[in-house]
Order: structure tokens, then C-alpha cells, then sequence
């Protein structure tokens, strides 16, 4: 059977995710490769700019449209497959967000297929597609190959560069759906108080234990207001009730690769670096010159942050003036 | 109302991975292997029901004899028995669902609790793949749970905030930490556990989709630059992280 691919655009709150945008691209040019068809789906209540991903490489969006899709539910694992099912798509893309993640393996046995989950490299081998990823929280990488016919692979965020590869918008084709059946459904979304998620985001500031009180991540907060980043902390803050575990970063938390991450007060615990290791670039600022996060930083400052938060915070503050 | 709790065994987070001879597994010499995290939150909600509701709470868990350790850990914490699902080759996600969906439809549990992933390869589907398979609700990465009933109220972490799950049973709950406290194994609960009978079983077969082809250390990172020890390096880094690295 000749391949076809399908990619799922994830969108909340009738925004695309920029995580969908970096699926399109890579299901686009995993198309060109195994020069076969590939075409786009998305569920939702309405969203306005689903054109968008004629951008990265999709010509084509199915837009399954129900006001009752705007959340998260059983529905959409239903409707996805179906839609796959009978339009012969075997090789089925999304990234591995919290929806991602949960619906994926959902797809995976509806369509007998086999999975491969946050891949972080893809190439095509003759037949096979091999998909790099991390295991033991980025400690060792592996390679697989699905053999099944039907594939499910989903691509961690923030790894794949979305670089727009054409102007084109692509073209829409809505199917409402008349009736959506959800016996698992998300009835409310609780937003955490305006703050960047710290698996989405492009900074992320960092605090530990060397910040000895909860009080003084303030500091913590006003320079990732400062830059846009998102807060995070590693286990010890979390486990001493400092900082919520939404905001853990590491084996037991989160996960990241941001374009620049700062830790400071952070020792770097196997567990924490197992988390941000592959960030673009480290920042450390620790008091203690042999702590083992300055092994994987590219600039560090041994000193005393509550000396040097503050100069940093000034520092940037003037720059941005100039 | 009979409980399940899947449990895996797993290395210590702390631990130092190498890759073994064979270029596919780890080394696992001196790597000391613990129970899952993420379970002993799925262990203490399915305990906390248990209290509330009565019923018993079974412990599932599928390798070979070293998983034993782990489960001997959740019997120690209050899970009432357990069956081990015995498969000393390693199984990939969806064959480690395959043989827990098949021990559960047989056992006709309506309720499962997972940790929400095992932290040696990190997939996070075993618990969503085994409800698919029997065909169960599932709310993947929980934070709250309620059960009135049949009712489950549930929240489940997302990007930035979280939702609120209505569903009902039969279902299968993965555990994000944040779901509740732990509770330590009490000196009774240890002895009592060593009393404990492990039921051993075959792991039901399964069709593999997936090779692994190889597994290999990161390209290290290498260590960059301490540019001071005082507030006045500041400058300096500033600077770099404008014209070298560009990121700010």
C-alpha cells in the first residue's frame, strides 16, 4: 500500500498550537521523501487561522467542526481514526503535547498501528522511517523502526525549526459534525494565572534550594517577566513546598528545550540536567564554582545570586533601553 | 470494588545510564532499580479509595523476577495482593498494555490506576494503550480524582493550566505527581508484605510493531565558560547571550 500521511493540528482555545505548525513542516517534508500524499486535520469549534498551515507545507486542512470540539474529549480519538481509516492514511503525525500525548496511543490501537512517541529526529532510510528518541529522561537516545503498516509518531515540541517553506494559505474543507459523542470530555480548562507553561516556552528562568526561601524567587519571577520566559524549579524547591510541581523541571517534572535556560541556585542533580540538558544554550549562577550544572553550561557565573540576579535584572533592563 | 494498580520497575532517577555491549540496552551493572515514582502516586489513590469505599487494590506488573522488589514495595504500602505478569524478554509499550489489559479483563477490574510514565523510556502511553485495548475511559496525567459512584471527576495537567475531566466507569487513571502525598510503607505494612503471595502468570502475547535498532549516549555537552565569580561578570554575560548566543 502506498504511504499517505495525515497530520493532526492541535488547536486550544481556537488558536493553532506552534507545536502543530512544526508537525505540518515535518510531515511536509516526510512527504516529499517518501514522495506520497499528506494532508492536514483539525478539530474544533472555530479557528480562525487554520489557513496557516498552507505555510509550513500542507495544502490541504479537514476542518471537523462541532462547538462541542472546542475542548478536549473521547471525540476526538473517534473522529481522527474514523477519518484516517477511510481515507487510507497510514502514517498519522502530531506533536507530543498533553493532548498529543494522551490521544496518540488511542489512534495507535484503533488502527493497529505501531508508535513512536517525542521523537526528536526522523529520516527516511529506504522503507523505513527512523525515529530518533530520548529515553531515561534524555540520558541515552534510541533509534526505532515502526514495522507496521499503519504508524503513529508524535514529535516533541519545540526540537523541529517550523521555518515556513511556502506563501501559499491552505485550503479548507469544514465538515461539521451534527453530533459529538463524549463520554470522556473536558468541561472547564482552569488557566493557571497568566504565566508561560514551562514546556512551551523560549526561556526559561529557573530557581533551586540556593535560593533558600520561597520569598526569594521573586527575583526568579521578575527576571522571567523581564525576558518573557517562563518560570520553572527544580525537585528540591518543589519538594520543599517553595514552588508549585507544575513548574518542575527534570526526570520527575518536566522535560524542556528552550532557546536559553537559566538556572540559578541549582546544583544540577542528575535528575535536574536529565531535564534541560538539550536547552540551546545554559545559564548557571551558583555560588559553588564545582557544582556539577556548570559541566553542562555555556556561561556561568560563580557567585552569589542574590548579588547577581539583581545586576542581571538591571543589566538587562538597561540594554533594552538603549 | 476491586482496584488495579500497574506497577513497573525501573532505574533509581539519580542513576548514570550507560549503554550495554549490545548497543540496544543499558548497561544495567550498579544501576539500582526502584519502583516507578509516578506508580506510588497510582498506589496511593487507589489506597485512599479503598479506605473510603472498601473493596481490595491488586497490583499488576509485567517482567521478571526482579519486578518483585517493586511490587513487594506496594504491597508494603497497603496494596492487598498481586499478580505478576512474567516476561523476561523486554516488551515495548504496547506489549506491556497487551498483557495488563488481558489480566484485567480476566480479573473484570474496573478501575486502574498507572503512574502517568515510567521514567526509563519515558513513552507515557502504556496506561492510555491498555484502556484502548479494553476499551475503558481514560484520563491520562491526573491531578485530581473523585469517584461518586460511577461519576469520575478528574483534572488532568495541560499547557498552562488544566482541565476538568467528567467521565465514567470503567476507566483508566494515570497519576501526575501533585495527585496526593505518598505515604511511606510502615513497618507493618513491610512485614506484612513479605506474607503477601505473588501470583506469577505468563504475560499474554503480543504482536511487536516496533524495533528498537539502537541506543546510544547523547553527544555530551561541552562545558562552557565561567566567566566570573561576582556580579561583575554580569556585563560580559549580558553581551553574550546578545551577539554569541542571540537569544535574549
Amino acid at each position: 500500500m502506498a504511504n499517505n500521511i495525515l497530520v493532526f493540528i492541535e488547536q486550544r482555545n481556537g488558536q493553532i498550537k506552534k507545536a502543530s505548525y512544526e508537525a505540518a513542516k515535518v510531515a511536509s517534508e516526510l512527504a516529499q521523501k517518501l514522495n506520497c500524499g499528506v494532508h492536514a486535520i483539525l478539530l474544533g469549534s472555530a479557528v480562525a487561522d487554520a489557513a496557516n498551515v498552507g505555510l509550513y507545507g500542507i495544502n490541504k486542512v479537514t476542518f471537523f467542526q462541532n462547538e462541542n470540539l472546542l475542548n478536549y474529549s473521547s471525540a476526538y480519538a473517534d473522529i481522527v481514526s474514523q477519518y484516517a481509516a477511510e481515507n487510507n492514511f497510514n502514517i498519522l503525525i502530531l506533536s507530543n503535547t498533553s493532548l498529543g500525548k494522551d490521544i496518540a496511543p488511542k489512534l495507535a490501537i484503533k488502527a493497529n498501528a505501531g508508535i513512536a512517541v517525542d521523537c526528536i529526529d526522523l529520516k527516511v532510510d529506504g522503507e523505513d522511517i527512523v525515529l530518533t528518541r530520548p529515553v531515561y529522561a534524555g540520558k541515552a537516545l534510541i533509534d526505532v523502526k515502526i514495522t507496521s503498516e499503519n504508524k503513529v509518531i508524535t514529535l516533541r515540541p519545540n526540537v523541529f525549526n517550523p521555518g515556513e517553506v511556502n506563501g501559499a494559505p491552505a485550503e479548507i474543507e469544514t465538515k461539521p459534525i451534527a453530533e459529538v459523542s463524549d463520554k470522556c470530555r473536558a468541561v472547564e480548562i482552569k488557566k493557571a494565572e497568566g504565566k508561560i507553561d514551562v514546556a512551551e516556552a523560549d526561556i526559561i528562568v529557573s530557581g533551586g534550594r540556593g535560593l533558600k526561601a520561597p520569598e526569594n524567587f521573586k527575583m526568579i519571577a521578575d527576571l522571567a517577566d523581564l525576558l518573557g520566559a517562563a518560570q520553572g524549579a527544580s525537585r528540591a524547591a518543589v519538594d520543599a513546598g517553595w514552588r508549585p510541581h507544575s513548574e518542575q523541571v527534570g526526570q520527575t517534572g518536566k522535560t524542556v528545550s528552550p532557546s536559553l535556560y537559566i538556572a540559578i541556585g541549582i546544583s544540577g542533580a542528575i535528575q535536574h540536567m536529565a531535564g534541560m540538558r538539550s536547552s540551546k544554550y545554559i545559564v548557571a549562577i551558583n555560588k559553588d564554582k564545582d557544582a556539577p550544572i556548570f559541566q553542562v553550561a555555556d556561561y556561568g557565573i560563580a557567585g552569589d545570586a542574590f548579588e547577581v540576579v539583581p545586576a542581571l535584572i538591571e543589566e538587562i533592563k538597561k540594554v533594552k533601553s538603549e | 470494588m476491586k482496584i488495579a494498580v500497574c506497577v513497573s520497575h525501573v532505574p533509581d532517577t539519580a542513576a548514570k545510564i550507560m549503554v550495554g555491549a549490545d548497543g540496544k540496552k543499558i548497561d544495567s551493572n550498579g544501576v539500582a532499580f526502584v519502583l516507578n515514582p509516578y506508580d506510588e502516586y497510582a498506589i496511593e489513590e487507589a489506597l485512599k479509595l479503598k479506605e473510603k469505599t472498601g473493596g481490595e487494590v491488586i497490583a499488576i506488573s509485567v517482567g521478571g523476577e526482579a519486578n518483585k522488589e517493586s511490587i513487594r514495595k506496594a504491597l508494603a504500602m497497603g496494596i492487598d495482593s498481586a499478580v505478576l505478569l512474567r516476561e523476561d524478554d523486554d516488551r515495548d509499550s504496547s506489549g506491556i498494555a497487551t498483557a495488563l489489559a488481558d489480566e484485567i479483563k480476566a480479573q473484570e477490574i474496573e478501575l486502574v490506576f498507572f503512574g502517568k510514565q515510567s521514567v526509563d523510556f519515558d513513552n507515557s502511553i502504556t496506561g492510555q494503550l491498555t484502556a484502548e485495548i479494553l476499551g475503558y475511559n481514560c484520563v491520562s496525567v491526573a491531578v485530581a480524582f473523585s469517584l461518586e459512584g460511577n461519576e469520575i471527576t478528574a483534572e488532568r495537567e495541560i499547557e498552562g493550566g488544566r482541565e476538568v475531566i467528567k467521565t465514567s466507569l470503567p476507566a483508566v487513571i494515570t497519576a501526575q505527581k501533585g495527585l496526593n502525598e505518598p505515604r511511606y510503607a510502615s513497618l507493618k505494612g513491610i512485614m506484612s508484605a513479605k506474607k503477601k503471595v505473588i501470583e506469577e502468570k505468563t504475560a499474554a502475547p503480543y504482536i511487536k510493531n516496533v524495533e528498537l535498532i539502537s541506543m546510544k549516549k547523547p553527544a555530551s555537552k561541552q562545558a562552557g565558560r565561567i566567566l566570573g565569580s561576582d556580579a561583575s561578570a554580569v556585563p560580559e554575560l549580558v553581551n553574550l547571550l546578545r551577539t554569541e548566543a542571540k537569544v535574549i
